[in-house]
């Protein structure tokens, strides 16, 4: 399946990954009217952690083992047969958070409406992620690690 | 006589996990599932939920219509299995029917415990709240009887969300608990009294250090509940969500060692051959304390159930320890708790956080340059990188300082285990 590898030494911590999320998970997909309009209802998927000079973006890490799956009570956190992606399905999904205590990278989030979770899927329908494709300097880059 | 190469009784996590276990090792061999109860595998702890009209019955299945079959698995649901012989590797239903296997897991739950010295607790009205029969049953009775009141007996996680549900209904709720606070079991103090501070501006009455000790009746309904100490509560419900044990009734007989529950070892083996449990009614090891222990969550009985499975179809699964964590929402405050939540005597140190207005609680627990437990309540954001260094047992004496600020984070860890996280292999067996 297709993974993102996170490259610390390569971030300069702009967060135009942030930015890019943010547009394609908008309604408009444009990037005015999806801040003006659209941000407080978006929560990225990709967030970049600074530490002085040091910084990377983070985003759902599609584990084999994925612990939020395991420990996901109504079945909602699945992982997509097609592309291996671990999805969450927010139409069963009741807000227990069971995801965020048991990821280790922090990576589910409580989605705007404080009853869903929310995190990154890996940008249905597009070939290549909007936050690697937009990273200017190859912090986030794809792989396809050939397994499926 | 039917046969199977794969036998698994239960129809939860558990069950539904060791199914994807021995798929992921076996594609074909034949598997049949075994269940008391009659649904197709729904979510049990969203009962309270379907209770209380939060999801509708279509919501409930754990996985979706076409699951079993796409699994491949033979079902036989509403079948009762009485007897396990491991010798002749078969088993016994209630109609009479004995099915031959070559791997059994035993994957059945617990049982609610209903107190039996509490005089009229077989009046209607009252009842236990583990399936979506009782779920069913309850919402009935509720109509039927026009219910406006209830009594919660016990102050733990299926009482509070029974409670919830309650008051979701309109329904005016006493929650009665025999320990001086709620969740003692799950939470510190401090957090039980911002829960139950949450639960008061809701409405709902806590009566502490107290219990039921007869319950009244009329008309063979019951009417009201006296306490221990002294004090007379009327309801038009009651409901005991005093615990659950392991339902080890079904092998009694068989020879397969039980103490609170089945025993069984890192890879989920039973004393018996081919005979293998997990989910509620396994006893496995512990990740802190080491010793084999019943802890019943829901996150346990999935990974029990993948080990399980994956190892009933050859391959070598490992179970890494159990470990208590619970995250419940209460009412509309998100609260997690993980491993050990308070100090357990000298060499244990605590960090914590305390916003009493907001209702916002962090306290991590450290052993021995370790964090072997945490309670967040409120601001539970990005709790599981707690719960992974708790797991991993990664020593966090260098990054102490930093656990307890606003900006902790992935990259506040050590470079090696960030690598680990990022790599998305932390987790892998």
């Amino acid at each position: 399946m297709k993974r993102i590898r996170i490259c610390e030494e390569h971030c300069i911590g702009c967060g135009l990954c942030e930015v890019h999320c943010v547009v394609q998970h908008s309604r408009s997909r444009n990037i005015i009217r999806a801040f003006r309009e659209e941000r407080d209802g978006i929560v990225p998927g990709v967030k970049v952690e600074r530490d002085g000079h040091l910084s990377f973006a983070l985003q759902c890490r599609h584990c084999e083992d994925a612990p939020c799956i395991e420990a996901c009570m109504t079945g909602a956190m699945h992982r997509d047969p097609e592309t291996g992606a671990v999805l969450c399905d927010t139409e069963r999904c009741v807000g227990c958070w069971m995801c965020i205590m048991a990821c280790p990278a922090g990576a589910v989030q409580r989605g705007a409406s404080g009853k869903v979770a929310s995190k990154c899927d890996l940008c249905i329908g597009e070939d290549v992620p909007v936050c690697v494709a937009n990273c200017p300097n190859e912090a986030l880059v794809l792989e396809d690690d050939g397994d499926d | 006589m039917t046969k199977t190469k794969y036998l698994i009784i239960g129809n939860s996590v558990a069950a539904v996990a060791a199914v994807s276990g021995i798929r992921q090792v076996d594609a074909d061999g034949d598997i049949t599932l075994i269940s008391r109860e009659t649904q197709h595998t729904y979510s049990r702890p969203l009962i309270t939920y379907l209770l209380g009209g939060k999801v509708g019955e279509e919501q409930m299945a754990y996985r979706p219509a076409d699951w079993y079959e796409k699994s491949g698995v033979n079902t036989m649901l509403g079948t009762e299995v009485t007897h396990v012989d491991p010798e002749a590797h078969t088993v016994d239903t209630a109609g009479g029917q004995t099915i031959g296997y070559e791997k059994l897991l035993i994957a059945v739950g617990g049982t609610p415990i209903v107190p039996r010295d509490v005089q009229g607790a077989d009046a209607e009205g009252v009842f236990t709240f583990t399936t979506m029969d009782d779920a069913d049953a309850i919402a009935n009775y509720i109509e039927e009887r026009e219910v406006r009141s209830a009594i919660v007996v016990g102050g733990g996680l299926i009482g509070l969300k029974s409670v919830e549900a309650l008051i979701e209904l309109g329904i005016s709720t006493t929650v009665v608990e025999l320990a001086d606070r709620m969740l003692s079991a799950t939470f510190d103090e401090t957090a039980s009294t911002l829960a139950q501070r949450r639960l008061a501006r809701a409405g709902v009455e806590v009566r502490t250090s107290t219990t039921v000790a007869e319950l009244l009746s009329e008309n063979g309904r019951v009417v009201g509940a006296k306490l221990t100490d002294g004090e007379t509560l009327p309801c038009e419900l009651l409901i005991f969500a005093i615990g659950v044990l392991p339902a080890t009734g079904i092998v009694q007989g068989s020879g397969i060692d039980s103490d609170r529950g089945i025993i069984v070892d890192d890879g989920m083996r039973t004393s018996a051959e081919d005979v293998y449990a997990a989910g509620d009614v396994a006893q496995a090891r512990a990740l802190l304390c080491g010793t084999n222990r019943c802890i019943a969550i829901f996150p346990n009985a999935y990974r029990q159930g993948i080990v399980a499975g994956r190892n009933m179809a050859g391959a070598e699964a490992q179970w890494e320890g159990g470990l208590v964590m619970n995250s419940v929402t209460i009412v509309d405050l998100p609260t997690i708790s993980v491993g050990v939540t308070e100090a357990l005597g000298e060499g244990y140190e605590e960090l914590s956080q305390l916003n009493e207005v907001a209702l916002s609680y962090r306290k991590l627990v450290l052993h021995e340059g370790r964090i072997v437990g945490a309670v967040f309540v409120g601001d539970i954001d990005r709790a599981g990188i707690i719960t992974g260094l708790i797991r991993e047992r990664i020593d966090v004496s260098e990054i102490r300082d930093v656990l307890m600020s606003d900006d902790f984070g992935l990259i506040s860890l050590p470079a090696a285990y960030r690598e680990r996280v990022l790599s998305g292999t932390v987790n892998r067996r």
